[in-house]
């Protein structure tokens, strides 16, 4: 019982406890988190991931805002039961541009993190301004706001620059033409060639409906619309990318 | 006059916050520096309304500071009702989705709101308030550095603040448990800094040689949520007049630093925290010394040790590589045994004082806080089995086992501190009513109990339904009828928050009448023992 007779020591002094602490404390984070960046297969190679679009951007920014994330996740596991209800599993590539990332902790609703290209958006408009008039059994608030709110976009090339600082992959062709691009993508009449050559398969759409202005609701269904699309599983190779 | 330099200061920053409004580059920074203009201004009312010109009275250098204490338990109770209210709130909001008013009180906002004010503003404020009371008794020295516990204290109730109001207009970050932006973010770093300097100082002045292992745990609980803080909130504002920021990491890399956050802001704030509060306000109400000091030696330095490997177990079968899932795991199993060594030393301690589970509803909640603690630190390590966890992850489970270390552990040991607490910071004979008391442990006790066993029951059945096959070998139920199968539940689980709430209005009331030097006459608790009488 020596050694815990030598604990007298640390308990007589205070620097020994502070840094002691501090140093056991510290070792767990260090050894977990810290190989994370360098470990070369801690994201794996695909196809088809790009940044989001300042549209989708802006979107995603609302569903940070609004707080989906405290009912549906966006991380499919490796299960029969999820991967037929929701598809593929979800990969760390398909997150690798998400700052923060948005995996959720419950599914008080369903995981989102496939959900583009599934409904129309029309339906994600109905179902947002009225969840249960879509989906009697839903418990999802109502969010027929974002229908009347224009989208402020003074910020957007801003939030790009943001985002390139942090290391997602916008050029200065991306910063600088932001806010055409947002216009862009959501006026189908107009013409999304510059858009089109910035960001490959990008959707171009009148996404809420109403061709007179650009709002909270466009950005937020640009962004459903387009979550889980972009890596192209014929290219994926599962073996290679096992960790 | 008195507090002239504070008045000076809050003024400034007052017409700076105005400043700020002035320039902001979106609408929710300009609503939320109006915010903290009106915030800041009041204070610099208050202080100048309260200001004499008297000649300030010498300040005995060797009596505790009492005054931010005092103020720390009155918040303790108020932020507690407020916690609790807000939590049956978003209970009933999920059993009656039209309860939410859209926008700023839809579910998404007011969950944050919940979560950050039971843990934050009722926890964080408890913790403030109980560490100042322990360090100074335990060191007999007056807390260090002047009004640097006032700043403190008043510094953490403005983070609060400003954290609430942001969730309800829509600022947040969007990682759990650390929703606030990076300017909300900064300032709490610099209250905890001078929380840091304000402990560790009065430490160093100690007329006690040895350090009391109370300090230990809230020594270990201030660093580490200081780095943990620090850490996970890294991020890139978009414009240093706007509230927007993006995280410094993402995806995989994010998601374990939040979840490293997320599960030490349990392990230390909920837990190393509240261990410093049981270890000094049970052996003391209990009128016995701690049960072992070895014991406390080892479950400290293991406890502090483990807990900040068991991250990973938030991410099973996600996109986090498998060897960080099983570091994670073989962390979080062996977290059982550090736990239960600090739950056999507090039970311990009232060996040979058992008999005051009958007659003291103070100790019978410290006692029942300590049981609920040994109960959900067992719960834990089996949630964090990878094949358990692939049924309870995503489900009402994990809400119910939150609540159970959180209602139970955290929310009694507070309780039985805020009854410790006030009599004597008042100078009161005893509590306005200790059958009141009762009464709160009673009607806790029993909160906890519907809430916990309804979302056992709700997580397994979800867990169940959605990974149900028929013959035929389809899912059976889809989503949406998994969701409506929770209605019960949900209305179950309101109800277990409305008796804890209720408990909670109790305390609030007995708190106030004792601090107004009420005593209600009232018949003891338990009766005299029966004389014995001898046949002549």
């Amino acid at each position: 019982m020596s050694i815990l007779d030598r604990h007298d020591v640390i308990e007589r002094n205070v620097t020994l406890l502070l840094v002691l602490s501090l140093l056991v404390v510290a070792i767990g984070g260090i050894v977990e988190i810290a190989p994370l960046f360098f470990f070369q297969n801690t994201i794996e190679k695909v196809d088809g991931m790009r940044p989001y679009t300042p549209l989708e951007l802006a979107g995603r920014n609302i569903y940070v805002r609004e707080g989906c994330y405290v009912c549906h996740s966006q991380m499919i596991r490796p299960f029969r039961d999820e991967v037929e209800r929701y598809g593929h599993y979800s990969l760390a590539a398909e997150s690798m541009y998400d700052h923060p990332f948005q995996w959720g902790s419950a599914r008080t609703g369903p995981d989102l993190a496939r959900v583009g290209d599934r409904y129309s958006s029309q339906w994600h408009v109905d179902h947002l301004n009225d969840p249960r008039a879509v989906v009697p059994e839903s418990i999802m608030p109502k969010y027929a706001f974002l229908g009347q709110t224009p989208l402020d976009t003074r910020l957007i090339g801003a939030d790009l620059s943001a985002n390139a600082m942090v290391g997602v992959p916008y050029s200065q062709a991306m910063i600088d033409n932001a806010k055409a691009d947002l216009f862009a993508q959501a006026n189908p009449d107009g013409d999304p060639s510059g858009l089109e050559s910035r960001y490959a398969k990008v959707r171009v759409e009148d996404f809420d409906g109403d061709p007179s202005r650009v709002t909270e609701m466009d950005a937020l269904v640009a962004y459903l619309q387009v979550l889980g699309t972009m890596v192209d599983f014929s290219s994926y190779d599962e073996s290679a990318n096992n960790r | 006059m008195k507090n002239s330099g504070w008045i000076l200061v809050l003024a400034v920053a007052t017409f700076g916050a105005l400043v700020a409004a002035g320039l902001a580059q979106d609408e929710l920074f300009r609503a939320h520096m109006f915010i903290l203009t009106l915030t800041l201004g009041v204070g610099t009312l208050y202080l100048l309304r309260t200001g004499s010109f008297e000649p300030a009275v010498p300040v005995d250098p060797d009596a505790y500071l009492d005054g931010p204490i005092k103020v720390g338990t009155v918040l303790t109770v108020f932020w507690g009702v407020v916690g609790f209210l807000v939590g049956v709130v978003v209970a009933l909001q999920m059993a009656y989705p039209d309860l939410n008013i859209e926008p700023w009180f839809n579910f998404g906002r007011m969950r944050p709101l919940h979560t950050s004010a039971v843990v934050f503003a009722f926890g964080g404020s408890a913790l403030l308030t109980t560490s100042l009371y322990v360090v100074q008794r335990t060191t007999r020295a007056r807390l260090f550095g002047g009004d640097l516990a006032w700043f403190v204290m008043w510094g953490y109730q403005l983070f609060i603040v400003m954290a609430a109001t942001g969730y309800l207009l829509g600022i947040t970050q969007g990682r759990e448990y650390a929703e606030p932006e990076w300017y909300v973010d900064i300032w709490l770093t610099i209250v905890w800094v001078a929380y840091l300097v304000l402990f560790l100082g009065t430490l160093v002045k100690r007329k006690e040689p040895h350090i009391y292992v109370a300090n230990w745990f809230y020594l270990a609980f201030i660093v580490t949520v200081a780095m943990l803080h620090v850490v996970n909130n890294l991020a890139v504002p978009v414009s240093f007049l706007g509230v927007k920021s993006y995280s410094a990491f993402s995806g995989v890399q994010d998601a374990l630093t939040q979840w490293w956050y997320g599960h030490n802001a349990v392990g230390f704030f909920l837990t190393a925290g509240f261990l410093g509060m049981m270890y000094y306000f049970l052996p003391k109400q209990a009128g016995r010394p701690v049960y072992s000091y070895r014991l406390s030696i080892i479950h400290f330095w293991a406890l502090i040790f483990l807990y900040i490997w068991a991250g990973p177990h938030h991410l099973y079968y996600t996109a986090l590589p498998d060897w960080a899932q099983t570091l994670g795991m073989v962390f979080s199993i062996m977290l059982w045994m550090p736990s239960w060594g600090g739950m056999i030393n507090g039970l311990l301690t009232l060996r040979g004082a058992w008999d005051k589970i009958r007659t003291d509803p103070i100790i019978r909640m410290m006692v029942v806080a300590v049981a609920f603690y040994g109960m959900s630190t067992f719960e834990g390590p089996v949630m964090s089995i990878r094949s358990v966890n692939a049924l309870s992850h995503y489900t009402n489970w994990t809400i119910g086992h939150v609540h159970s270390g959180a209602l139970g552990w955290v929310g009694m040991i507070s309780f039985g501190a805020v009854y410790f607490l006030t009599p004597r910071l008042w100078n009161r004979e005893r509590l306005y009513s200790l059958r009141m008391v009762n009464w709160h442990f009673w009607l806790a006790t029993l909160g906890i109990v519907i809430y916990a066993a309804v979302m056992w029951v709700a997580g397994i059945t979800q867990g169940l339904m959605w990974r149900e096959y028929n013959d035929q070998g389809f899912l059976v139920y889809s989503f949406a009828e998994v969701v409506a199968a929770m209605h019960p539940y949900y209305v179950l689980r309101a109800v277990g928050g409305m008796l804890y709430l209720a408990g909670g209005i109790v305390m609030a009331v007995n708190v106030a009448l004792t601090i107004k030097g009420h005593v209600r006459a009232e018949r003891p608790l338990v009766p005299a023992a029966p004389q014995m009488k001898l046949a002549a």
